[in-house]
């Protein structure tokens, strides 16, 4: 018999303490802890973060409304009330470390565009051309000197 | 049927028979012998009025306006004035996109949120050219008849822009050309056209 390997799953699991983004729904886009797990389609979620853009309310949820991100609340008990979670999230930092993720900034930058008037779309297009140029150029300098 | 129609009705006259008088209408009130084959066409009654039309809250003077219908449809011109009716008075200006002083119905006008500043335009110009009369058409000397039937063939003369109009356009868009020059990619803003590309949602964009 050949010896088989076995690594844990490196999977983000529905599970205390995992923090979500809310996709869809009333709370789409805020970011929540999930403190318990109600049954195999619903959780109880709790978002205390300080910033009103990202914060929501402890409430029970689909989890097919749940993107799960890599940030977790290690040492979250189950059903742990809101104080406790917010102590929680703030020693953690989860919200330095989310916005410094790519996803979020990615989120913020599809944001920003989406409210661009017609002037700065035409602006963004012709900066975005400069910069490609500029690219361009610089890289054709290094081919031709290879 | 009212009292006036009453007093207009021709009167008729009394007239004695035997012994009685009677009273003979005149004879238009008499019925007729004969009713008409087809009935006469009536006009219809008109239930429309002109109401003054408020131009939208984004159709202010000196605004960066999309067309999307005629000759310059996709072309970003500048909002000079509204005019009654919901038509408005627009400027390409011509150096920079080639839209002439034109007027244009607002419906077919997407309003940006971009403004040009018309400080030190020539407003008495503007005022003239928005006047009934400088859109009108000139009314020449048509040739009409046998000697126009048988010119058919041949071209006819080119319409050539009249210089007054050309020097209207100059006067009035030298203010705006100076304006646009202090604004960064204005002027090849306004030289561009618009279009949807894929994925565009027109109406989830800002203006």
């Amino acid at each position: 018999m050949g010896d088989a390997e076995i690594k844990a799953s490196s999977w983000r699991l529905v599970e205390v303490g995992r923090v979500a983004l809310i996709h869809g729904g009333p709370s789409d886009g805020k970011l929540a802890a999930i403190v318990e797990i109600i049954d195999h389609k619903r959780a109880l979620i709790d978002g205390p973060s300080t910033d009103t853009k990202t914060a929501v309310p402890r409430q029970s949820i689909a989890l097919a409304q749940l993107i799960l991100t890599p940030l977790v609340l290690e040492k979250l008990p189950r059903g742990s009330r809101t104080g406790v979670v917010k102590k929680q999230w703030a020693a953690a930092g989860i919200e330095a470390k989310w916005q410094e993720s790519a996803w979020a900034k990615k989120r913020q930058q599809k944001e920003r565009r989406r409210a661009l008037t017609d002037f700065e779309r035409f602006k963004a297009m012709r900066l975005r051309k400069q910069a490609r140029f500029e690219v361009r150029k610089s890289l054709a300098k290094v081919k031709a000197s290879a | 049927m009212s009292a006036s129609l009453e007093a207009t009705r021709p009167a008729g006259q009394k007239k004695t028979f035997g012994k009685s008088t009677r009273e003979i209408p005149h004879h238009t009130e008499k019925a007729k012998k004969w009713y008409p084959a087809e009935d006469e066409a009536a006009p219809r009654k008109v239930r429309k009025s002109i109401r003054t039309s408020t131009p939208r809250s984004t159709l202010t003077p000196g605004a960066v306006l999309i067309l999307l219908a005629g000759r310059f449809r996709g072309k970003r011109v500048i909002l000079l004035k509204n005019l009654s009716q919901g038509v408005l008075l627009v400027t390409g200006p011509f150096k920079v996109n080639g839209v002439p002083l034109r007027r244009v119905n607002a419906r077919y006008v997407i309003a940006t949120s971009q403004k040009v500043d018309l400080a030190g335009i020539d407003e008495k110009k503007v005022d003239e050219i928005a006047g009934d009369k400088y859109f009108a058409r000139e009314k020449g000397d048509k040739k009409k008849g046998e000697e126009a039937f048988f010119k058919q063939g041949e071209k006819p003369e080119k319409k050539k822009p009249s210089s007054s109009r050309a020097a209207d356009q100059k006067a009035v868009d030298k203010a705006i050309l100076s304006a646009i020059k202090k604004e960064p990619f204005l002027a090849a803003y306004l030289a561009s056209s618009f279009s949807l590309r894929k994925g565009d949602r027109p109406h989830e964009m800002v203006w």
